[in-house]
C-alpha cells in the first residue's frame, strides 16, 4: 500500500550527473516546494530531462543528493512522470490505467470506477477498449496522464507534454495540468514554450548546458531577469 | 501416378495406420513444445532482464543450440537412458516418452532463444515505464511475456516446426517401433527406404497439411489479438 507520507518538498543539493566527461547536469541545487507548478525552461540538451529523471528518481546522481520530503532513497509511491513519448502498454486504454492501479496496489473494488474517472478527466471517455497503441499522438499522452494520475501522486513530473501537440489539445492538456495542481498536486513540467511557461508556472527554472541559470517565481522571471542568459533567452534569442 | 493415388486414397479413406502415425506424431510434438515453451519462455525472459557475469557467454550458447543436430540430440538421449545409461533405470529408450525428452531438448533454446531477444526489445520499450511504476521484478517478467505474447507465437511455430519436421533424434531414441514409436518424419523415412512410396507421400502430404494448418491458425489468432490489444 501507499507510503503515508508526501515525496514534496525534494530538494537537491548540488546535483551533478556525468556520462564520461559530459555533464548533464552541473551542480543543481533547487527546492521544488509544495504550490503551483514549476516549469523547467531551456534549449535542448539543458538538462530538463535529466532533473525529471532525478526528481523522479530513476536515476542517482553521480555527485551530490536528491531528497523527498528530507529523505533519500524514497520508492517511487507518491511520484509519477510523464515521458515525453510514454509508451504504451500493448493493452487497450482502459487497460493501461487499469495496470496503473493494480501496480499502485489501489482498492481492486474501486479501479472500474477509477479508470471511468480518470478517462473522463482527460477527455478520453468512449476510448476504453480502444489498443492504446492506436490512439493519436495527443491522445496518448493524455492516456499517459491518466495512466500517472491513477498512482495519486502527490509530485507529477511531465517532460515537454505538449511538444508535438495542437494548440486545442495543449490547451486540453495544460487544463487538466491547472486542475491537477489545484487539487494539491505539485506538478514539475519541460517545455520550450515560453507562453506556456507564462501560462501555467508559478515558478520557472532555467537550464542551460546542464546548469540552473535562474529559479525564480513566473512574474519576477519573465518581467525582471537577473541573469544575462535569462535575458536573452526570454528575449527569444538562441542560447547555444 | 499410381503411387500419388493410392497416397491420396489413404489420406482421404481415413487409414487407421496412417492415422495412428499422424495421432503420435502431434501427441509427441506438441507434449515436447508445450514442456518446451514452459521451461524456455521463463528461461528467455530472464536473460534479457537479469545481468550476470558471463551472461554473454550464455546468449552465444543458446544461439549455438539453436543449430544442434537432432541426431546429436538423439544420441545424448539415447546415452542418458539406455541400460546402461544414468537414467537407464527409468526404462524410457524406446517409448514415446523418450521422444518427447529429445524433442523438448531440442526444442527449449530456441523458444529461449526467441523469447530472449522480443522480450529484450520490449524491455527496451517498457523500461521506464515499469520502474516509474514501481513494478517489481516478478510482475515486470509477467508483464513483458503477456504484452510479448503475439511475438513469442512465433518462437512457439518455429519451435514446433523444428519438431514436427525432426526425424535424427526420435527415431534413435523412439527406434521407429510399429504401432508404439513410429510417427510421420519416422514413417516417411523407412517407408521411402522399403520403396511403398505410396504411404510416404501420403503422410508427407499430411504433415504439410498439419504445419500450413497450425500456421494459419496461429497467423489468425496474432491478428485478431492484435486488433483487440493492438
Amino acid at each position: 500500500m501507499r507510503a503515508p507520507a508526501s515525496d514534496v518538498p525534494v530538494e537537491l543539493e548540488d546535483v551533478s550527473v556525468l556520462v564520461g566527461p559530459v555533464a548533464l547536469l552541473d551542480g543543481v541545487t533547487m527546492r521544488l516546494t509544495p504550490g503551483a507548478p514549476t516549469v523547467l525552461i531551456g534549449p535542448n540538451g539543458a538538462g530538463k530531462t535529466t532533473l525529471l529523471r532525478i526528481v523522479m528518481g530513476l536515476i542517482a546522481p553521480s555527485r551530490g543528493r536528491v531528497t523527498w520530503a528530507g529523505r533519500e532513497h524514497v520508492a517511487p509511491d507518491r511520484r509519477a512522470i510523464v515521458f515525453q513519448r510514454p509508451a504504451m502498454l500493448r493493452r487497450s486504454a482502459a487497460g493501461n490505467i487499469r495496470y496503473a492501479l493494480a501496480a499502485a496496489a489501489a482498492p481492486r473494488a474501486k479501479r472500474t470506477e477509477r479508470i471511468t474517472e480518470l478517462l473522463a478527466l482527460v477527455g478520453l471517455s468512449g476510448l476504453e477498449r480502444r489498443p492504446a497503441r492506436r490512439l493519436s499522438g495527443g491522445e496518448q499522452q493524455r492516456l499517459a496522464l491518466a495512466r500517472a494520475l491513477a498512482r495519486e501522486p502527490d509530485l507529477l513530473l511531465l517532460d515537454e507534454p505538449t511538444a508535438s501537440l495542437d494548440p486545442a489539445a495543449t490547451k486540453a492538456i495544460e487544463d487538466i495540468v491547472r486542475a491537477v495542481a489545484a487539487r494539491g498536486v505539485k506538478v514539475v513540467m519541460s517545455t520550450h514554450d515560453l507562453g506556456q511557461a507564462r501560462r501555467v508556472g508559478g515558478d520557472v527554472a532555467l537550464l542551460h548546458r546542464g546548469r540552473l541559470i535562474e529559479h525564480a517565481p513566473a512574474a519576477d522571471l519573465f518581467t525582471a531577469p537577473r541573469t544575462e542568459e535569462a535575458k536573452r533567452f526570454i528575449a527569444g534569442e538562441l542560447l547555444v | 501416378m499410381d503411387t500419388d493415388a493410392s497416397a491420396l486414397h489413404l489420406v482421404l479413406t481415413g487409414d487407421p495406420g496412417l492415422y495412428a502415425i499422424v495421432a503420435l506424431s502431434l501427441i509427441v510434438s506438441l507434449t515436447a513444445l508445450a514442456f518446451a515453451a514452459l521451461i524456455g519462455i521463463p528461461l528467455g525472459a530472464a536473460l534479457a532482464l537479469v545481468r550476470f557475469p558471463g551472461r554473454e557467454a550464455v546468449i552465444v550458447f543458446l544461439n549455438a543450440l539453436m543449430g544442434l543436430p537432432p541426431v546429436v540430440i538423439g544420441l545424448a538421449v539415447f546415452l542418458l537412458l539406455s541400460r546402461s545409461g544414468p537414467l537407464g533405470s527409468w526404462g524410457l529408450l524406446f517409448t514415446p516418452q523418450a521422444m518427447i525428452i529429445a524433442q523438448t531438448i531440442m526444442v527449449a533454446p530456441i523458444i529461449a532463444a526467441l523469447t530472449r531477444q522480443t522480450i529484450e526489445d520490449l524491455w527496451a520499450e517498457y523500461r521506464d515505464e515499469l520502474t516509474a511504476m514501481n513494478v517489481g521484478p516478478s510482475l515486470r517478467i509477467a508483464t513483458l511475456i503477456w504484452d510479448a505474447r503475439f511475438s513469442l507465437v512465433t518462437a512457439l511455430l518455429a519451435g514446433f516446426g523444428r519438431a514436427a519436421a525432426e526425424v535424427g533424434a526420435i527415431i534413435i531414441v523412439g527406434g521407429n517401433i510399429d504401432g508404439f514409436t513410429r510417427t510421420m518424419t519416422t514413417a516417411i523415412a523407412l517407408e521411402t527406404s522399403k520403396g511403398d512410396l505410396s504411404l510416404a507421400i501420403g503422410l508427407g502430404m499430411v504433415l504439410l497439411a498439419i504445419i500450413v494448418a497450425i500456421n494459419a491458425f496461429a497467423w489468425g489468432a496474432r491478428r485478431l489479438g492484435e486488433h483487440f490489444a493492438g
